[in-house]
């Protein structure tokens, strides 16, 4: 009825409107397409951009040095010569000591949150330790300053001094005097601030193991423990390590928390309670003041090897999640 | 009596459970003593002049207005670009190019951006937006700012446009509606609190990122709204402050550190809130 009643109206001018709609949507549909397809690129150009533009700002550093850049720790403005040995030092030693320290506990946690926390606290802990990634860089910079220092001075270094610093060997990881600023200071600040991704990704991954599996191994009468050291993490071995490199790709670009406490010292020492510095310790202390040539050169050459590292550890990282997650779609 | 075998396996059991424990109380004392250290110290400088009055030197009576609002535009600045480029790029990963090849690499590249060191992102930043006008200014900072949250925002979107069914869109387009007014009209509709989210995520992101503006903004102590300048912000100056020998510069510090720790774990929070109904359905 409606067909019929429309149809006298459907003169040429009205199909033309219609042609003109519908050209209007085709034109519309093919630039919010394209808009979406440059916004993509512009991620792509993004990170393209950051390794060309830290490259060709390197560039003279890295003419000048050669690969002696990596490897000497010499680091004097003065004199106009840059290595990059110590700030590698400090960056690695500092990544290790909040793996150690960090990765246990985050899995620990995780564990907890899984396997052994009462349903009812669940979700305030898990909100509580995610709190804790939330929680600026900076923040933990400043408390870092006037609370864990002082502690460290205090109490934590005094006593590892006389305890395993007087072990032969590993004392000398452990010597000189209680400074509270330092490379272990440092670490241990990493060490809670990547605490809380190690947990998020191992819950994640925790979560993904049947029930099924698990319930038919404490059928069988086995513990907690061994339920989730004989099932859970073997099936969840890849994404918890995917998660771990994750991890240590934030220790290794975390640049405020460290800059506070590190000490900020431009030499290599054996000891982990002596002063050092990190890549992007040293990028955040002296880039402002640096002079242009080849001291900010040697400090944006800095930033370059930070970035070739991270985006190592981070590629693996996520190459190692995405097997994960094809495993599960499997 | 039981047998030796499962007095250890008890025992081994008790220990690893009590070492979790541990764990989880060791996460959470830290996080006590952070907030409880930030009230502590932050609380007693809350007054009037804190957001009234500038960042003075020592011996004045200062504030934070300065920074309050540097932060503020700044930020701003930062949503303003990477909120339309983050939702475009996440639909077209999601919508046009979901299965396309260029989109995995674009979605692992997205992915490694998003933790990348935010002080490498400020020294791109330094040498693409501050080295060929030969100052510092805020909008550098907002540029620096922006591509931190960029990642998040192209993530967020991509996540959420795929929780919405193909069923809706279908129907959509057997009416005949094109496919931008599909995802526009349709698809961001039905997401919209999961699009919220993102945004709210990247701005608490960005409310306390430091290291990117240290040579992108470089900090003020005058009052300026112009973002060709150098423009101060809360974590700058927190980071100024925390290491002044004065008294009251430490007090301020404390005081920034407690509100930019305020407004981030509130945007969080709200955050999920926000996103909480639409997990339900």
């Amino acid at each position: 009825m409606t067909s019929t009643a429309m149809a006298p109206t459907l003169a040429a001018p009205a199909v033309n409107e219609r042609a003109n709609a519908l050209r209007r949507m085709k034109t519309g549909d093919a630039s919010f397409r394209l808009m979406t397809q440059a916004a993509a690129f512009v991620v792509l150009a993004l990170l393209l951009g950051v390794a060309i533009s830290l490259f060709i700002g390197a560039w003279p550093a890295f003419r000048e040095f050669g690969l002696g850049f990596l490897t000497s720790d010499a680091w004097s403005p003065p004199k106009e010569r840059f290595g990059a040995a110590a700030a590698i030092y400090g960056t690695l030693v500092t990544a290790i000591i909040a793996m150690v320290i960090g990765v246990p506990v985050g899995l620990g946690i995780a564990v907890f949150l899984t396997e052994l926390c009462p349903p009812a606290l669940r979700r305030p802990i898990g909100v509580a330790i995610e709190l804790l990634a939330g929680i600026p860089s900076i923040i933990y910079g400043i408390w870092g300053v006037y609370y864990f220092k002082p502690f460290m001075q205090a109490y934590a270094e005094p006593f590892l001094i006389n305890t395993l610093g007087a072990i032969p060997g590993i004392g000398a990881l452990f010597a000189g005097p209680p400074l509270g600023y330092g490379v272990f200071t440092a670490g241990v600040v990493l060490a809670v601030m990547i605490l809380p991704f190690v947990t998020a990704i191992a819950r994640d991954v925790f979560e993904t193991v049947p029930p099924v599996l698990k319930e038919a191994a404490y059928g069988l009468g086995m513990t907690t423990f061994e339920v989730v050291g004989n099932i859970v993490l073997p099936y969840t071995r890849v994404g918890v390590i995917g998660g771990v490199m994750l991890a240590l790709g934030r220790a290794l670009g975390e640049t405020m928390a460290v800059t506070f406490v590190i000490g900020n010292a431009t030499h290599i020492s054996t000891s982990i309670l002596s002063q050092g510095t990190t890549i992007s310790a040293m990028i955040a202390n002296q880039f402002a003041d640096a002079d242009p040539g080849l001291f900010t050169s040697s400090l944006l050459a800095l930033g370059f090897i930070l970035f070739i590292i991270t985006f190592i550890v981070l590629a693996a990282a996520r190459l190692m999640l995405a097997r994960l997650n094809a495993q599960g779609a499997r | 009596m039981a047998s030796p075998i499962y007095v250890r396996r008890r025992a081994n059991n008790v220990l690893w459970s009590s070492l979790c424990y541990a764990a989880t109380a060791f996460g959470l004392v830290w996080l006590g003593l952070i907030l409880g250290a930030l009230l502590w110290n932050g609380v007693g400088g809350l007054s009037l002049d804190v957001f009234t009055k500038m960042t003075a030197p020592p011996g004045v009576v200062g504030g934070l207005l300065n920074s309050i609002v540097g932060s503020l535009i700044q930020t701003l600045l930062g949503l303003l670009l990477a909120a339309p480029i983050g939702i475009l790029a996440g639909t077209y990963l999601a919508e046009y190019g979901r299965h396309h090849k260029i989109s995995h690499v674009i979605r692992f590249i997205n992915d490694i951006l998003l933790s990348a060191p935010s002080i490498v992102v400020g020294l791109f930043v330094y040498q693409f937006c501050v080295v060929p006008f030969g100052h510092f200014s805020a909008l550098a900072g907002g540029v620096a700012l922006a591509v931190i949250a960029t990642p998040i925002i192209v993530r967020t979107t991509e996540d959420m446009l795929g929780l919405v069914p193909n069923t809706l869109r279908e129907a959509a387009s057997a009416l005949g509606v094109p496919r931008a007014l599909v995802i526009r009209h349709i698809a961001y509709r039905s997401v919209m609190s999961g699009l919220v989210t993102g945004i709210l995520l990247a701005i608490a992101r960005m409310t306390g990122e430091t290291a990117p503006l240290i040579f992108t903004a470089l900090g003020n102590s005058l009052f300026t709204v112009d973002v060709t300048k150098p423009m101060s912000s809360l974590p700058l100056i927190i980071y100024e402050f925390a290491r002044s020998p004065y008294a009251e510069q430490q007090k301020l510090a404390w005081t920034g550190a407690l509100i930019v720790t305020a407004a981030v774990l509130s945007l969080s929070i709200f955050a999920r809130v926000v996103s909480a109904p639409s997990k339900g359905r």
